[in-house]
């Protein structure tokens, strides 16, 4: 009996996190002119409005690029970071771990400030690579959490056995610390992508003025009014942030199957 | 891919320091001796190799940054040009002094709380019901990550098509004939909370989730044996060993949604401002660079005492676990 309850409790809380969700998609599709209730009809025309709307695919443009740079810095400092963590005895390792994830433990509006005026003080003007900046300082402790987490997985002795069984430290990176450790470097370039994509609160203090990524384009529209438009780009949204990390899932337990673990 | 070349750059440079073992035996002890040491030594500075990219940049990018906007808190601000630096307390008494900043600052703190107090209550029952569900935990967990992947800016202005004049809510009243006007239900402090609730939710879950699965089930029903019902066996037994997850999602919830900025602008009304959008506010708006450093470092402050009497009491493990 208290287990029903349970349940049931669950599953409103279930309906909760996505009804508002489903309704964005739901109305992404309406044909009526307003974009909101009744619904009239289904229609596709939203969609092409987006396509046709400059100022929503140049944000788009800068929101890849954006997410594929910080993606790349902050994967390639955080995997190197994740691996003297997990393979080495540091001294103060406890401190170490804090500091990396301090990113995370301060407010990301003070976070915004002070990397703004600090930057701008050394002559850094508001840019796209002050955006690069901040966002690779907020991405990089989740991208140490999630490839820590991953690298423990991975076992030592196996890059041992490989090379007493003759194999070179070539070899064996390639062979077999490469192929353990794709998947942990996969997850972490898309958390980073996914987070920086996402982010709308330090965006909105570094981005030059004009320039707008997806968000604050999103943020930009909602002064005026809630227009279909935005519903389509929410769908579009939903549809690349939910797809593209479950399809990094998919192909992480693929890369990891044929691997063999 | 690029991190991966820096990645075996830096594993083959470190992997040649290895010395060659010497032909002639004479010196092979003196040599073993070597050999030992540089090994020793390679695995003391290697790591250091590793962290320093990273850590160099939160220490340029974070820590210094934290200590300049401390300084630029004490020059002032003049109408032209650059802002004067020195030693000024003006704005460190208009912030602390202004009965203004204060009112916003625990107004802050009180949406903050109860937005972490609703998403304690309809977490908790729902964490543990994935935890002691038999079977399809991993659906369920992903099922709730989804929304973690969904744009936060997406989730807030979705709210707008439920509760807006023309949304869901006031489609569906007029239609079953219960109002005949539409009524305005945003822009007030419930949506505000409503918003933050639903943006944080999945954190307090997730959090509770991994404390209320590290915790073997056979304890309650070990209870239960000896007599207690199982309402007590919860009580006494799964609830106290749950509750670093439950502070661990709190802290989350808390440091979150006091220092959110966002919300408040898509779903609050005029009177609805919390403390961080007086920093933006002061930043981008009024372009009054040492007053918003000082208000900054006030928000920091509050919800950094938070983070540090966590830390003190329950460490900062729990956190790691549920963030990972």
């Amino acid at each position: 009996m208290g287990w029903h309850l349970i349940r049931g409790y669950a599953l409103l809380v279930y309906v909760f996190m996505f009804l508002p969700v489903a309704v964005v998609v739901l109305l992404s599709f309406n044909a009526s002119q307003f974009g909101s209730f009744p619904i009239t009809g289904v229609s596709l025309r939203w969609f092409g409005e987006l396509a046709q709307n400059e100022a929503i695919l140049r944000a788009f443009r800068t929101s890849i690029i954006l997410g594929l740079l910080t993606a790349l810095i902050s994967t390639t400092l955080g995997v190197l970071a994740s691996l003297a963590l997990v393979r080495y005895r540091v001294p103060g390792e406890n401190v170490i771990s804090t500091l990396l994830i301090a990113p995370i433990l301060v407010p990301e509006v003070v976070l915004a400030v002070a990397l703004l005026l600090f930057l701008n003080f050394l002559g850094v003007n508001k840019s796209f690579g002050l955006l690069l900046f901040g966002h690779v300082i907020f991405t990089l402790p989740f991208v140490i959490l999630v490839v820590q987490a991953r690298l423990m997985a991975i076992r030592r002795d196996v890059e041992e056995a490989a090379m007493s069984l003759g194999a070179s430290p070539v070899q064996t990176f390639f062979q077999i610390t490469l192929p353990l450790m794709l998947p942990a470097v996969l997850a972490g370039a898309l958390f980073a992508f996914t987070i920086s994509f996402d982010d709308i609160t330090g965006t909105l203090f570094w981005k030059p003025g004009g320039v707008e990524t997806v968000p604050t384009q999103i943020f930009a529209m909602l002064r005026n009014s809630i227009s279909p438009e935005i519903n389509a780009l929410g769908t579009v949204m939903i549809v690349m942030t939910v797809g593209l990390p479950l399809l990094g899932a998919a192909a992480a337990r693929i890369l990891s199957k044929k691997s063999g673990t | 891919m690029p991190p991966i070349f820096t990645i075996l750059i830096i594993y083959l440079l470190n992997e040649n320091h290895l010395p060659k073992v010497p032909s002639n035996p004479n010196c092979l002890t003196a040599t073993l001796r070597d050999i030992l040491m540089s090994i020793e030594a390679r695995e003391r500075r290697q790591p250091w190799i590793l962290l320093s990219p990273a850590l160099t940049a939160i220490t340029l990018l974070l820590f210094v940054p934290l200590l300049f906007i401390v300084v630029y808190s004490f020059w002032l601000r003049t109408a032209t040009g650059a802002d004067q630096s020195g030693f000024f307390l003006d704005n460190w008494r208009e912030a602390l002094s202004d009965p203004f900043y204060r009112d916003i600052l625990l107004f802050t703190l009180k949406i903050a709380a109860i937005t972490t107090l609703v998403c304690a209550v309809m977490g908790y029952p729902a964490a543990y019901f994935i935890a002691r569900s038999r079977g399809n935990k991993a659906v369920l967990l992903l099922l709730l990550m989804l929304p973690f992947w969904i744009s936060y800016i997406i989730r807030t202005m979705s709210w707008i098509n439920i509760l807006g004049v023309s949304g869901a809510l006031n489609t569906f009243l007029i239609w079953t004939g219960v109002i005949s006007e539409p009524i305005q239900m945003l822009y007030n402090q419930t949506t505000v909370i409503l918003g933050l609730v639903h943006f944080l939710l999945p954190f307090m879950i997730l959090n509770v989730f991994v404390s209320l699965d590290g915790i073997d089930v056979t304890l309650e029903d070990a209870a239960t044996s000896l007599g207690a019902t199982r309402w007590e066996a919860f009580v006494q037994v799964t609830l106290p060993l749950s509750l670093p997850g439950l502070a661990a999602g709190g802290l989350l919830c808390f440091v979150l949604a006091a220092g959110t900025y966002i919300t408040p602008l898509v779903l609050g009304g005029p009177t609805d401002a919390m403390f961080a959008n007086l920093v933006y506010e002061a930043i981008i708006t009024q372009l009054n660079w040492p007053l918003g450093s000082a208000l900054s470092l006030m928000l920091l402050a509050v919800l950094g005492l938070l983070v540090m009497i966590y830390n003190r009491y329950l460490g900062m493990a729990q956190l790691m676990k549920g963030l990972g």
